[in-house]
């Protein structure tokens, strides 16, 4: 029996705005307790919510960026609960009109290949307080200072069959909402947070599968181990004749393992209704206009136009609109280099890539620039120095012997690391190295082919590196016949 | 629609309100008089009529994302029924 | 000189023409306050102290010579509405030891006037009610007659107007809570049209309902106040962004030609005889004022009380939601967990009549009911707003009595909510239409208790509505008849 798994994924983006969505408190995090936390914020009596011309501009800026629909016209609504780290009783959302309706997003399936992942909306709402659990003399602290920071809340259609898929969703969506300017994607902050609904179902079934709401995904590779797991729950589950209740599980990354949170099982009666303190949200056809007016280069657009104008594989593309920065660097690097753009994109893939992640220094930061980088992969192409030598200059380039858009051609210089042209002076060195290596040379003519290999190591490392490989190649074949 | 005394029970846990067997009787005997009157409005036909949520037909107002808060929370807690180093304290939370 | 039993109007004279001082005025308020309370509970909480520093500020102003309008008259505030520094209770015990830590944006503008706050007045737990006798803090009694409620639920802010307590004083109408209780008193009591005073610093009962008002006991007064009240607010979503206006421009235009619509549900049976016949004099006297009279039919509006108690029980339950235990009122001394703790602390601090209204609001919000009772709530409140704006396409203003009776014995309805609730039955749809009305004093019945008659007219027609009642008490004297016992 096989089994198929359906995913859809909760998004709560918490939007980039200076002060919260109802009220005029900063959201910035990390403050004293309950310092940001303003009268709206606090619920006290008698105030009032006021909406954020911020959160919704951003709004506006997601639902152009994944090609939905905004609705001209959408209304607030009070979701109602009562936990102490929901002031009012009542967290202000979007219910049945909300902002942002439809869209998708391209991700890269590891089994499918290239998809789009439905989505069915987005909504503006305000995010609660947290509830912080160490023992205040067997008391919670409730801090209210993250209570009314907008929240995007993205829902994803059951679109996804794996946890690869979910995470290649997140990823992408996580990189579209930086790439957009309005969430800053910081996970340990809680800036930008999944629940997945996870259900089994057997292949073919046209059903869906009771679901599970996975909570506190907020890594992705907590997703992944989490989806994983909670998939294998369910299936085991079901063989071993039990059925899958729906509920709400929390992710416990320690034990590697999803358990109910019983906090949750009380049945909800969320009792919505329209806010009767907000008014409906119009937003009009000239606001979308500048909006529209104001957007980058979406990551989409800019990926099918390197794919076309620089023949790069769709792996490579989705990789290196990672993030603005990154395909900014990219394009820079590439528009300087000429030549093979999907070289570049293997340096700053690859090279690159591994420089910063070592040193955990952003892409701005990089010590190497696209100019600089560049100026490297033009010396490679012009047969100055070979690919191998090019890593060498690279890392000392990153460690900064030389800065400057022509850092690579200053450190060849100055290590005297160009390559040796001249063929007289390579067949030198061949000979020398045929001279000293005669055992290699007959296992060579005995039939062992790799002894072949061991001789262009050694002319190479006589040469220190500089001999071209591909004619150190030819004139070793030629010399041994 | 005929309120139960279960539903009494059910609607002041969602309320969060705390009520004994022979309040809850009395107060079910109120809360079907009250409904008694709110039926009323079953026999209206309301077919195709917008629903009416605000007093005025306008749009919402925005406010500048603009921080214009300080920080008052020593204002705020004075009269907190229970402030520890600036957090509200209540009876431990269970997730 | 008109000393303290002057109107607002005649006070602001007095005080600039140094007849007398704020600080004068002020004290002899308080004793009258201190004197009164006994008898009729009027006040939740006085600020003797803090008054006098107003005045004594006020003096200097009027003495310098840059003192604002209303410089020196002493007021009070309904003890909903947020008064930075001063206990803000609401009448409940929920709130019993609160102390606001702002201002409302209406006590603010009345502050800036240069009124001088003498105090918070009684009220209905959370404006719940009609008779003020929910208030945590005792019932208010009707200075008329101490045996009988003085309606509510801004029954205090009424009684302190009608004792000749302070001139004017403040309420909040969600169903009638200012023209029920200015009715009940034999004073003037006027809700403006919803959005014209900002809600914010207003406890919240119904949203889309709660309007802040005024008492006082002429027309003009009311322009005086409503004048320092409204205003577009940034901090309340629904407050309208209307330019200023002068209440009290058009009180002097005569009444000829004015058309007075008559709906006929409100000249039904249910109404007492004595309320009827006051209110048939009162339309002689209009009618020998150039107004003209045309009967209009306003279908729906015998379902404004089940509507309103669908929305307005909804609302409140979600308002009331804050009221935890755990930022600021009431926490229960002992409880269990968590949920125990909020179940506590609520079934403590709220008295009965609140929390059968959550209870209401809750059931008919909850899962299967929403559609049957809210959402056709405000489908019936389309079609009543629908009833009104046709009618004021054949006339200026629309008349009736205020209530179907006039006051009634402490305790007498306190058992039957249902006919508490239908004794707002008039003055409901101006609160669903957010439309501005003024109940002004018309007559007495046989007990000799007050009689209002309601006028009521289209959104923004205040000025209109100020206009039809002055002319109506420059013709009458209803309104400077005063309570037994009261100078």
């Amino acid at each position: 029996m096989t089994w198929e798994t359906v995913i859809g994924l909760e998004t709560h983006a918490q939007l980039s705005t200076a002060a919260k969505i109802f009220s005029g408190a900063s959201t910035a995090f990390g403050a004293a307790p309950n310092s940001q936390a303003a009268a709206v914020d606090l619920a006290l009596p008698g105030v009032l919510p006021v909406l954020n011309r911020g959160a919704v501009e951003r709004a506006i800026r997601f639902g152009l960026a994944v090609g939905a629909t905004i609705h001209r016209r959408s209304v607030f609504a009070r979701k109602n609960y009562f936990y102490p780290d929901l002031p009012k009783g009542y967290q202000i959302s979007q219910f049945e009109i909300p902002v942002v309706v439809g869209g998708s997003i391209g991700i890269l399936s590891p089994s499918r290949g290239e998809m789009r992942v439905n989505l069915t909306r987005a909504h503006l709402e305000e995010d609660a307080g947290k509830s912080l659990h160490e023992d205040f003399h067997g008391m919670s602290g409730i801090d209210l200072n993250r209570a009314g920071t907008p929240l995007l809340e993205i829902v994803t259609e059951p679109d996804m069959r794996s946890a690869d898929e979910a995470v290649a969703y997140a990823r992408a969506l996580h990189a579209l909402v930086r790439w957009i300017g309005i969430c800053d994607g910081n996970m340990q902050e809680g800036s930008f947070r999944c629940d997945a609904n996870v259900s089994v179902r057997r292949t073919g079934a046209t059903t869906l599968g009771t679901r599970c709401e996975i909570k506190n995904l907020n890594s992705f590779r907590f997703m992944q181990e989490a989806i994983d797991h909670e998939v294998r729950r369910q299936i085991e589950l079901i063989e071993d004749g039990g059925t899958v209740v729906q509920e709400t599980r929390l992710y416990d990354p320690d034990r590697r393992e999803t358990r109910s949170m019983r906090s949750k099982e009380d049945a909800q009666d969320y009792r919505y209704f329209p806010d009767p303190d907000l008014p409906p949200l119009m937003i009009d056809e000239a606001w979308i206009d500048r909006v529209r007016g104001e957007m980058p280069e979406l990551p989409e657009a800019m990926q099918a136009r390197w794919r076309t104008a620089y023949a790069l594989p769709a792996a490579d593309a989705q990789a290196l609109t990672a993030s603005r920065e990154l395909a900014a660097y990219f394009e820079v690097a590439a528009r300087t280099a000429g030549g093979e753009a999907r070289i570049v994109a293997n340096w700053v893939l690859g090279d690159l890539a591994a420089a910063l992640n070592r040193g955990g220094v952003e892409i701005a930061h990089a010590a190497v620039s696209a100019n600089a980088l560049a100026g490297l992969i033009r010396r490679i192409g012009d047969g100055t120095i070979s690919g191998r030598i090019a890593k060498d200059v690279f890392e000392a380039m990153w460690q900064g012997e030389a800065t400057g858009d022509d850092a690579a051609d200053v450190i060849i210089a100055r290590k005297g690391l160009r390559q040796i042209a001249d063929v007289g002076a390579i067949e030198k060195i061949v000979d020398d190295a045929l001279a000293a290596n005669a055992a290699i040379v007959a296992e060579y003519k005995a039939g062992k082919e790799k002894a072949f290999n061991s001789l262009v190591g050694k002319v190479m490392a006589a040469s220190k590196g500089k001999a071209n490989p591909a004619q150190v190649n030819a004139i070793l074949k030629q010399k041994l016949g | 629609m005929a309120l139960t005394l279960a539903d009494v029970a059910r609607i002041a846990h969602l309320a969060r309100l705390d009520i004994d067997a022979t309040e809850a009787q009395a107060v079910h005997a109120k809360l079907e008089s009250i409904f008694a009157l709110i039926d009323a409005l079953d026999t209206v036909d309301t077919a195709g009529v917008e629903p009416m949520a605000h007093a005025q037909d306008t749009a919402m107002p925005l406010r500048d994302d603009v921080v214009t808060e300080t920080d008052q929370h020593a204002l705020f807690q004075r009269g907190a029924p229970a402030v520890t180093d600036g957090l509200y304290l209540v009876p431990r939370v269970v997730e | 000189m008109p000393g303290i039993d002057g109107t607002v109007a005649e006070l602001v004279a007095a005080l600039r023409a140094k007849e007398i001082s704020s600080v004068e005025l002020t004290r002899a308020v308080l004793g009258r306050i201190e004197a009164a309370q006994p008898a009729i509970n009027a006040f939740i909480s006085v600020d003797a102290e803090g008054a006098l520093a107003q005045a004594t500020a006020a003096d200097a102003a009027l003495a310098r010579g840059d003192a604002p309008g209303l410089a020196g008259i002493p007021i009070a505030h309904k003890d909903v509405l947020m008064t930075a520094g001063l206990r803000t209770t609401c009448g409940s015990r929920m709130l019993a030891d609160f102390v606001a830590p702002y201002d409302a944006h209406v006590v603010t503008g009345l502050r800036e006037a240069g009124t001088v706050l003498v105090g918070k007045t009684n009220m209905d737990e959370f404006a719940m009610g009609s008779s003020n006798e929910s208030s945590y803090f005792g019932p208010v009694r009707n200075p008329w007659n101490p045996a009988y409620v003085p309606g509510g639920s801004s029954g205090g802010s009424a009684a302190a107007v009608a004792a000749r307590l302070v001139p004017a004083a403040s309420g909040t109408d969600t169903g009638g809570s200012i023209r029920q209780p200015a009715s009940f008193t034999g004073i003037c009591g006027m809700k403006p049209t919803y959005g014209v005073c900002s809600r914010y610093g207003l406890v919240a009962y119904a949203s889309s309902l709660d309007t802040p008002g005024v008492f006082a006991r002429t027309a003009q007064d009311c322009g005086l106040i409503l004048n320092a009240m409204a205003g577009h607010d940034r901090r309340d979503a629904t407050s309208l962004a209307r330019p200023r206006e002068d209440y009290t421009r058009d009180l002097a235009q005569p009444l000829a030609g004015l058309r007075i619509g008559l709906p006929s549900a409100y000249f039904d049976d249910g109404v007492d005889a004595d309320v009827a016949h006051a209110v048939d004099d009162a339309l002689r006297a209009f009618r020998a004022l150039g107004a003209t009279t045309v009967a209009v039919e306003l279908p729906n509006v015998g379902l404004s009380v089940p509507v309103y108690y669908v929305l307005a029980s909804a609302e409140a339950s979600s308002n009331l939601s804050r009221f935890d235990g755990v930022r600021y009122g009431h926490r229960a001394a002992h409880y269990t967990d968590l949920v125990d703790m909020y179940k506590k602390s609520r079934a403590e601090g709220f008295g009965a009549e609140v929390k059968r209204r959550i209870l209401t609001g809750t059931y008919v919000l909850s899962h299967g009911y929403y559609d049957a009772y809210y959402l056709k709530a405000q489908k019936v409140r389309r079609l009543i707003a629908g009833d009104f704006a046709r009618a004021y396409a054949q006339c200026d203003v629309l008349m009736g009595p205020v209530t179907p009776g006039t006051a009634y014995r402490l305790g007498e309805k306190i058992d039957d909510p249902v006919q508490m609730y239908l004794g707002d039955i008039f003055t409901i749809a101006g609160n669903l239409t957010g439309t501005p009305g003024i109940s002004v004093p018309c007559g007495f019945d046989q007990r000799g208790l007050p009689i209002g008659l309601l006028i009521q007219g289209p959104a923004f027609a205040e000025a209109k509505l100020l206009n039809v009642a002055h002319r109506f008490q420059q013709a009458t004297d209803w309104h400077a008849r005063a309570p037994q016992g009261v100078a």
